[in-house]
């Protein structure tokens, strides 16, 4: 995921923008609403970023990536100030690129091949994910992750609480859905089944995933 | 508005010579309380459709969850499924405590012609004026922490029975007071999950907490702090 950083200005200068989803707010209708969108980018998500902003100005964190500052900040669970702006602006970007119109399906090719091996099947991975999104109580994440090791390359399902990600646990995301209510009470109000359905059915983009399990194996590699 | 009970009893009946059978205990079900006002009666502050929601909807699937894991629950000592009980804890953590936090918060609302928004009189006003300086401050307390909370949780107005104190704490989730400390009394609880507001201030948390005063019920939570600090 390219950084939403303006590397011309010097590290004294740098501040993230808000960058917009990779497609118009309305186009995920009628699955997640224009309205949600305007709310969810256009004020949760751009806060995190402001108050990212300010928080980092005059500290060595300032000129660092979003991914480096979120895993410096996290500081091993004994989180810094930074954490929660700098984790919720990355998963929140990652979320957008996660969607798009006419999502859904199945995804094909390697990836396929990857979570019948680790899930047994794409339904059994589908069971698992929806279930992580159902049950993580209260605030929080459901994701895809890959994990690299010497022994072992494999796909899990992970959720976390907040703005906890993957990234601190060293591993690779490929896919996340946002299970804050704000991602879907104006649309489903109490029904987080319903939205984890329809986010599965009609807006997960596996070209993204995809994509994003290729630069995880480069970078595994190396 | 009468309350229904916050329980009913449904005893297992087994009818033969108890002298011969395993001892089997009482399971206790638990159901949805009435509130005492009409969803409407706390506007414009909260709305009625928050309000309908919350109640039927979200307190409504605590208790249904809390229901079904004391069931398990039941089952799993009788049979001394160790593993399985402690396995439990964090549904009878999250259900039940999100039963026992709504029936409090439901209290502690009420509406403007039902005294409302009233600030405290007695013996609470005076512990509030003693420990935080004045209302305003402790209104102003409150609702920094309450804004401040990341995530889902509460924050309370508490009285800390050993130390005979006023205290205001934070929980996460559902997570009652009492884990905060075992002498603790809660006496004003303020939802902030984002279902408490969502629908009507979106992310402009601040605003819910500062509209929420006025409907705030200082009776219930005086006759709270009474009992518990005589």
């Amino acid at each position: 995921m390219a950084t939403s950083q303006n590397s011309a200005l010097l590290p004294s200068q740098a501040k993230f923008e808000l960058k917009p989803p990779p497609y118009p707010l309305n186009a995920l209708e009628p699955h997640m609403s224009q309205a949600t969108l305007e709310y969810h980018w256009g004020k949760h998500h751009k806060t995190y970023v402001e108050n990212l902003n300010k928080q980092i100005v005059g500290t060595e964190l300032q000129g660092l990536s979003l991914e480096d500052i979120v895993v410096v900040s996290y500081n091993k669970g004994d989180v810094l100030p930074s954490f929660n702006n700098a984790a919720q602006a990355w998963n929140h970007e990652f979320f957008w690129e996660s969607m798009k119109p006419g999502g859904g399906g199945k995804p094909s090719g390697e990836l396929l091949d990857l979570i019948e091996k680790d899930f047994g099947s794409f339904d059994q991975f589908v069971e698992e994910f929806k279930s992580a999104a159902a049950t993580q109580f209260g605030s929080g994440w459901a994701w895809l992750a890959y994990k690299a090791s010497e022994k072992d390359k494999k796909l899990e399902v992970i959720k976390s609480v907040n703005a906890v990600n993957p990234l601190v646990s060293d591993y690779f995301p490929l896919l996340t859905i946002d299970v804050w209510e704000h991602a879907y009470y104006l649309d489903f109000q109490n029904r987080r089944p319903d939205y984890i359905s329809t986010f599965m059915e009609k807006l997960v983009s596996w070209e993204a995933v995809s994509a994003r399990l290729e630069k995880a194996k480069v970078q595994a590699a190396k | 508005m009468a309350f229904r009970s916050l329980a009913t009893r449904k005893t297992l009946s087994l009818g033969l010579n108890s002298t011969r059978l395993t001892q089997s205990r009482a399971l206790q079900t638990f159901s949805l309380p009435d509130l005492p006002y009409d969803y409407g009666a706390l506007e414009p502050a909260i709305s009625g459709e928050i309000m309908q929601l919350h109640h039927q909807k979200h307190h409504q699937t605590y208790i249904t969850n809390y229901n079904k894991a004391l069931e398990q629950l039941h089952e799993a000592i009788q049979k001394g499924d160790s593993s399985t009980v402690v396995k439990l804890q964090t549904a009878i953590k999250f259900n039940g405590g999100g039963h026992i936090n709504h029936s409090i918060f439901w209290n502690n609302l009420a509406p403007i012609h039902e005294g409302g928004g009233e600030p405290p009189k007695g013996s609470l006003g005076w512990a509030i004026d003693t420990n935080f300086g004045s209302l305003e401050s402790l209104i102003q307390k409150i609702s920094a922490e309450g804004a401040a909370l990341q995530g889902s949780g509460w924050v309370w107005l508490g009285l800390d029975k050993e130390l005979k104190k006023l205290v205001i704490e934070t929980t996460a989730n559902q997570d009652p007071l009492v884990t905060k400390g075992p002498h603790l009394v809660p006496l004003l609880g303020i939802d902030v999950w984002e279902h408490a507001y969502y629908l009507q201030y979106k992310n402009v948390r601040p605003d819910y907490l500062k509209n929420i005063w006025k409907v705030i019920n200082w009776k219930y939570a005086s006759g709270v702090y009474e009992k518990e600090s005589a």
